[in-house]
């Protein structure tokens, strides 16, 4: 049931009249990608790598790159999604150095099926935010997405935090589309398993540990 | 339905990825089978919980110095010239 896609053409984005200046050396017009974007590409390599050192690197190597390569970008996604790309291997690489015990790949941890499958189903508070104050809310999300694989991860940081489409979390990460929605599945639904002690209702009175 | 298909389909239910037919027949699930709701409403919880966390927000001079180093190293990249690779 696919629909005929018009094929009209697009007036040029502003992203990519950006992009057009910077490929013909205007320093500017790509500064100002990286003040778009830097914030995003940080969240995102720190998310990846647990680290802030790390992190900070990621963004200066993914722009330099961007930068050095730029002739290369074929315009047919979006510039962020490629630059994104540029990123999630940056940060990908900085994990497996400080990691090498550990295989990280974005495939990791994709083999077993049930290790997402609801195992406690309990009604959470109203407002979950508001039963803990900023800093351990912090905490506990920090904590609990840091506990999950890194191929998980990446695609829940893609899609859900960053909000990027599943077409263009495919396209950043190399993967299908049904891969990415198979692990955004799984990512969500652990997440959720796992922040379900935090949250759950109260019971009134009870002492509830 | 079982409720392990509507788990199948719950990222397609949640991102309004569905057609109609399907949307119904998940809908109808939902409204019996109170686990597949709760799993249902804490996984939409969740979602919103991050998206509007700003876990990693980039501080303004942590930024500024980063914006700095990148500018300059594309500065002396371009003088160097491209790679002879």
């Amino acid at each position: 049931m696919s629909t005929i896609q018009p094929n009209i053409e697009q007036p040029v984005s502003e992203e990519m009249a950006l992009v057009r200046r910077a490929k013909r050396g205007d320093d500017q017009a790509f500064e100002e990608l990286v003040r778009r974007y830097d914030r995003n590409v940080f969240r995102i390599a720190q998310h990846i790598t647990q680290n802030r050192e790390d992190a900070e690197d990621v963004v200066q190597e993914a722009f330099l790159k961007a930068y050095s390569n730029l002739e290369k970008f074929q315009e047919q996604s979006k510039f962020y999604t490629w630059l994104v790309r540029i990123a999630v291997n940056e940060a990908l690489m900085k994990l497996r150095r400080r990691k090498p015990e550990r295989t990280v790949s974005l495939d990791e941890d994709v083999k077993t099926e049930d290790d997402s499958l609801p195992r406690e189903v309990a009604d959470w508070s109203p407002n979950p935010e508001q039963m803990y104050n900023q800093a351990e809310l912090r905490e506990i999300l920090t904590r609990t997405i840091q506990g999950l694989p890194a191929g998980f991860r990446t695609v829940f940081v893609l899609r859900d935090v960053e909000g990027l489409s599943t077409e263009e979390t495919a396209q950043a990460l190399e993967l299908s589309i049904p891969a990415v929605k198979s692990r955004l599945l799984r990512a969500r639904l652990q997440l959720r398993e796992r922040l379900n002690r935090f949250f759950q209702k109260r019971a009134s009175g009870d002492g509830d540990q | 339905m079982k409720c392990s298909e509507f788990l199948n389909e719950l990222t397609n239910y949640l991102d309004g990825a569905l057609d109609a037919q399907t949307k119904a027949e998940l809908d109808g699930h939902l409204a019996w089978c109170h686990n597949c709701y709760v799993v249902c409403d804490t996984t939409r919880k969740t979602i919103e919980i991050y998206h509007n966390s700003e876990l990693y927000e980039l501080p303004d001079d942590l930024r500024a110095r980063l914006e700095l180093a990148i500018m300059t190293k594309c500065s002396a990249h371009k003088k160097s010239g491209p790679p002879s690779s």
